[in-house]
This record gives structure tokens, C-alpha cells and sequence, in this order.
């Protein structure tokens, strides 16, 4: 991941993969920052991650003041994500002060102030060094209180205090009707604001970020979508991607030497995206098990994303005709990723995929079928995403290889997918069923291949069970 | 039934008051002054009080969980109650403290 080392003003990493891109480095150092949203949508996850990440990877020791979970509470939350609170206690890298106020058992008597808040925050930094602050959430303060206007001085006093302390500090803030905050925080905190946001849209759910105000850097102004799994949040930074990914010049096979011969280079370039096209039962998966194949005998690792079939229907599936997917499965060649098209939105199916990549680091990624993504948005935002997709692959110099399926009686043209993916796409093979005299006769066309020659007549081939077996020979 | 020149105040049990200041800043003191006469002029022996620094002792602050300045705790009789903020409005102080009127 390439961060852009122009800063203006010292940051601090928040070590939450793909928020450090959008906000060019990080959270402004030694400052505060407002985290938003509303009730469930990751505020104090965020919140814990960006003290954890600050303690495991950047060695910054953190304070945890919690105004609604206790102690244990917290802990048990993000156990699930691998994060051990306790063992950072004890190595006395973490401190958790959980502010208990019982409502029922307070008086107010006069003037007071939030001294006791100052002085358990100034013990708690000092006595573990603390770089990092978190206070989850400070306006539980008002609930029950009769003095608003006394509160939110000492509010603002506290955030004044915590940057002469030079402590970078998260406050999370519940999102208010019209405001950004319940008790306008927002105007309290003028470096930086994140809106975090839960939307359910069509039953998928989506959570996205966005950076309202970043005062003195530049950043991503657009909603990101973010993913909360077992690793704890990652964002997508979709729009950080550039026209500017370099062009492997050599030359891979596409599994099927027969289909290799047709390109006049004798295969298709490394880092090319190719799109298959055809109607059901055009053996379009079975191309992409051969294309699967090519790479894993390359000791090349493929990422294969089937949204119709789970890996063991596939690979039993292909087995029949020769093509041993299992045994690549077990040398971890080959990780098969099988998920419904309506299990998450769009921008979920692509972080993942972000997130497999990264991890799996795969040198060929394939989508069986990407039409199938049509059924869960409108076409615009098929687009975006399917620009963002090949964008992402061709900075990674993946090959990529797409199936699509077509409708029968709808020709190419008007097809959404087809439509958005072909112009993107570096080759476009088309494969058809014609009846002929009683008789199924395949055929596949090769309707473009950027960069090279290629063969503009019809090619009939059989499957037979050792794959596909073209009878023209050229 | 009223006696006005020597109001009593009576409480069932001895009280239990620790006061959490912060240093010596006005509200602090305010308050201090405030219980301290309270205290001597109606409860004569049956209080008391301990005045607790949290500047010096922010480990008792957390433990007792004090966030605001200057915090009375009403250890005993139970309930406990905390009462916030100066102690200047001696009715609230005293009804939350549980004393009575002796009649």
C-alpha cells in the first residue's frame, strides 16, 4: 500500500488497513478526532482497533476511557477479532478506565467541574506513556444532568488539555437529528471528523466511512465501505486507484495450447483481463478451470470466485472431464471462494475479494460469473464497481479472467455486464451453441485482443473427459 | 413546634462523608467550607469527613469513581449518594444526606 509521504503536519498511523490511504497517512497527530455514527455501526471498534494497531505495530501505548462498557465488557467484545486486552495490560501497554456514573445516586449542589476526568485521564497516560486516547463516549456525560452549558465548557477545556498533552484522541460521539453529534461535538473538534454509517439497502447491509472534515490535509472525500470480520474493520479506499498500473510484456498460456495458437503472440499478455461471454451451457467455467490450471502449472497461486457453485460441486464438476481442481485446492494453488451474489452489496463482494488478495496474494484471479453481481445493483454501480475490480487487479499485474453469461434472445450490446466489462477487458472470447443439421456444435470466437493479432473465424471444439478439444487445427 | 434561634438537624446513624477535591481551586474550597460548617454548627460529633486531594491520590480517584470536582460520597448510612458540585445549596445537601429536622 503506497502512502503518500507529502504530509504537511505530522500524522499518526491508525494501523486500520485502507483508512491510513484515504486519509493520506493517518489521523492528525497529537489532536482530536470526532468519530460519529450511529448506535452499532463500529464506532468503538474503530475506536479499540486504532489504540491496538497503535500498541502491536507502531509501539504507542493507549488509554482506554469508556463512558458506557466496563472493562471486562470491552475485552470480551473484541476477543473475537484477536485482540487481547489483558495480555497488553499486564505488559503495561494499555490501560482501560472505565467511568462509571451512577445517575440515581447524584446530587448536583452547586458549580463543579470535570477535574476528576483530568486527573485519571493525566494518570493514565503518564503512567504507561500513553501516545494515544480514546474516550467512548464523553457525552454519556450529559444524560441526566441538569447543567449543559457547564458540561460542554469542560467538554472543550478536556479536548484543549488533551492536545496540550499531545496525545492523539479519539472521541466517538452518537449521531444527533440534525447534528453530527448528539451535543454538537463537531464544533469542539474542528481537525478531524469521520462519519461512520449502517445502511441497509434492498436487505444488503452496507457500513461506510466518511471523512467529513480533515482540516490542513488533503484526503478522500468520497463514502468508503467498510468490512467488519475477524481481523477487526478494513476500508476500502475505491477511488484511490489510478490510471497508471505498468504492462507486463510476456506472454502466458490460457491452458488450452489450441487457444493459445489463435493469439498470434501465442497466448495472452501477463496481467491481461479477459472476458468470457456466452449463453448457458457454453462451457464458459470449463475455460476457466483450463485457464485455472495454466496457472497453478505455473506454481502461480488462482483466487476463483464462483457464484454458482461451492468449490466441491466445481471440482467434482470439472474431475469428470479430466481436471483435477482437488489436488491444486490441497497444494494451496488454488483457493476457490464460493458465495451468493446477494449474501453482501457490491462493494462487500469487492472487499473481500481486496482482502483475498492481499492475503492469498494470488498471481490469477477469477470471477465465475461476474454477471452474476448485476442482480444486487443498478448498472451505474455495477460499472463503478467492475472499473474499481479490474483497476485493482491490473495494479496487482493479476490476470484476470471473467465468465459472463448472456441472455439468449438479448444481443451483446444491451447486456449491463457485457456492456461494462468488454470495453475494460484486454481480450473477449465468445462462446456459442448453434444447432447444425440435428446437432450441438460449440464454437468460440475470439472478438478481441488488445496488443496483438488473433484469429477472426469461428472455432468448433468438444468437451471430451480431458477437457476441451478444439477439431479445427490450425 | 417550631424553634427557630436552634435548629437541630438529626441524623439516624453516624455519617460517613468523604469529600474528593481537586487541590485548592475555588469550587474546592467552597465546598470544603461549606461541609465543614454544616457539619460543625447542626451535626456536632455524629459525622466524618475525610477530605481527599485527587491531585494526589488519582489512583482513589479512579477506584472511587470520581469524575466530578469537587464529589461528597455519603459512605454510611447507605444509600450511598454523591453529591457534585460546590455544596452551596445547603436544602439539596441536606435532604440528600438524609438529615432531619429535629422537631
Amino acid at each position: 500500500m503506497n502512502v503518500q509521504k507529502k504530509n504537511t503536519f505530522p500524522k499518526t498511523p491508525t494501523g486500520i488497513s485502507g483508512l491510513d490511504e484515504i486519509t493520506k497517512g493517518g489521523f492528525p497527530k497529537g489532536r482530536p478526532i470526532l468519530i460519529c455514527g450511529s448506535a452499532g455501526c463500529g464506532k468503538t471498534l474503530l475506536a479499540m482497533q486504532f489504540l491496538v494497531k497503535g500498541i502491536t505495530d507502531y509501539n504507542e501505548p493507549g488509554v482506554f476511557m469508556s463512558f458506557e462498557e466496563s472493562a471486562g465488557d470491552l475485552a470480551q467484545n473484541v476477543l473475537s477479532l484477536g485482540f487481547d486486552l489483558d495480555k497488553l495490560k499486564t505488559e503495561k501497554k494499555l490501560r482501560i478506565d472505565h467511568v462509571r456514573i451512577e445517575r440515581s445516586e447524584i446530587e448536583e449542589t452547586g458549580e463543579y467541574d470535570l477535574e476528576g476526568i483530568f486527573i485519571r485521564l493525566n494518570h493514565a497516560i503518564d503512567s504507561i506513556g500513553a501516545k494515544r486516547v480514546v474516550l467512548d463516549t464523553i457525552e454519556s456525560l450529559f444524560a441526566g444532568m441538569s447543567n449543559d452549558t457547564l458540561l460542554r465548557a469542560e467538554i472543550r477545556r478536556l479536548f484543549e488539555w488533551l492536545k496540550g498533552k499531545g496525545v492523539t484522541t479519539i472521541i466517538t460521539g452518537e449521531r444527533g437529528e440534525n447534528s453530527l453529534t448528539r451535543q454538537g461535538l463537531e464544533e469542539y473538534v474542528s481537525d478531524c471528523v469521520v462519519l461512520l454509517d449502517f445502511r441497509v439497502i434492498d436487505q444488503i447491509a452496507t457500513r461506510r466511512l466518511r471523512i467529513v472534515k480533515y482540516r490542513g490535509s488533503t484526503h478522500g472525500t468520497n463514502e468508503y465501505p467498510f468490512l467488519i470480520d475477524e481481523n477487526g474493520i478494513s476500508v476500502m479506499p475505491v477511488t484511490s486507484l489510478k490510471l497508471d498500473y505498468k504492462s507486463p510484456g510476456d506472454i502466458i498460456s490460457t491452458g488450452l495450447p489450441a487457444l493459445d495458437n489463435l493469439f498470434t503472440a501465442g497466448g495472452i499478455y501477463r496481467g491481461s483481463s479477459t472476458l468470457i461471454t456466452g449463453t448457458a451451457g457454453t462451457s464458459k467455467t470449463i475455460l476457466a478451470a483450463h485457464f485455472a490450471m495454466s496457472s497453478c502449472r505455473r506454481k502461480e497461486k488462482v483466487l476463483y470466485f464462483s457464484f454458482e457453485e461451492s468449490p466441491d460441486q466445481l471440482a467434482r464438476n470439472m474431475a469428470t472431464i479430466g481436471i483435477n481442481l482437488q489436488s491444486q485446492i490441497r497444494a494451496k494453488l488454488l483457493l476457490v471462494h464460493a458465495s451468493r451474489p446477494s449474501l453482501q452489496g457490491l462493494e462487500m463482494h469487492l472487499l473481500v475479494l481486496n482482502k483475498l488478495m492481499t492475503e492469498f496474494e494470488p498471481k490469477t484471479v477469477i470471477i465465475d460469473p461476474i454477471s452474476s453481481l448485476i442482480t444486487i445493483g443498478s448498472s451505474s454501480e455495477v460499472r463503478a464497481m467492475l472499473v474499481r475490480l479490474m483497476d485493482t487487479l491490473k495494479i496487482n499485474q493479476v490476470n484476470a479472467l471473467f465468465t459472463s453469461l448472456t441472455q439468449l434472445n438479448s444481443s451483446n450490446s444491451n447486456d449491463a455486464t457485457v456492456d461494462a466489462v468488454s470495453s475494460l477487458a484486454d481480450n473477449w472470447i465468445n462462446v456459442k451453441n448453434e444447432d447444425s443439421k440435428g446437432n450441438r456444435v460449440r464454437s468460440l470466437l475470439i472478438v478481441k485482443a488488445r496488443g496483438m493479432g488473433h484469429y477472426n473465424d469461428c472455432q468448433h471444439f468438444i468437451i471430451t473427459n480431458k477437457g476441451i478439444r478444439f477439431l479445427t487445427q490450425n | 413546634m417550631k424553634k427557630k434561634e436552634a435548629p437541630k438537624l438529626i441524623t439516624e446513624e453516624k455519617l460517613v462523608l468523604q469529600l474528593y477535591v481537586s487541590g485548592m481551586s475555588p469550587k474546592s474550597m467552597e465546598a470544603i467550607e461549606n461541609i465543614k460548617r454544616l457539619c460543625d454548627e447542626h451535626l456536632k460529633d455524629a459525622f466524618e469527613l475525610e477530605i481527599i486531594d485527587i491531585y494526589k491520590n488519582p489512583e482513589t480517584a479512579a477506584e472511587q469513581h470520581i469524575v466530578f470536582s469537587p464529589s461528597l460520597i455519603k459512605k454510611l448510612p447507605l444509600p450511598k449518594k454523591t453529591l457534585i458540585g460546590t455544596l452551596s445549596d445547603t436544602e439539596k445537601v441536606i435532604k440528600a444526606l438524609g438529615i432531619t429536622f429535629k422537631k
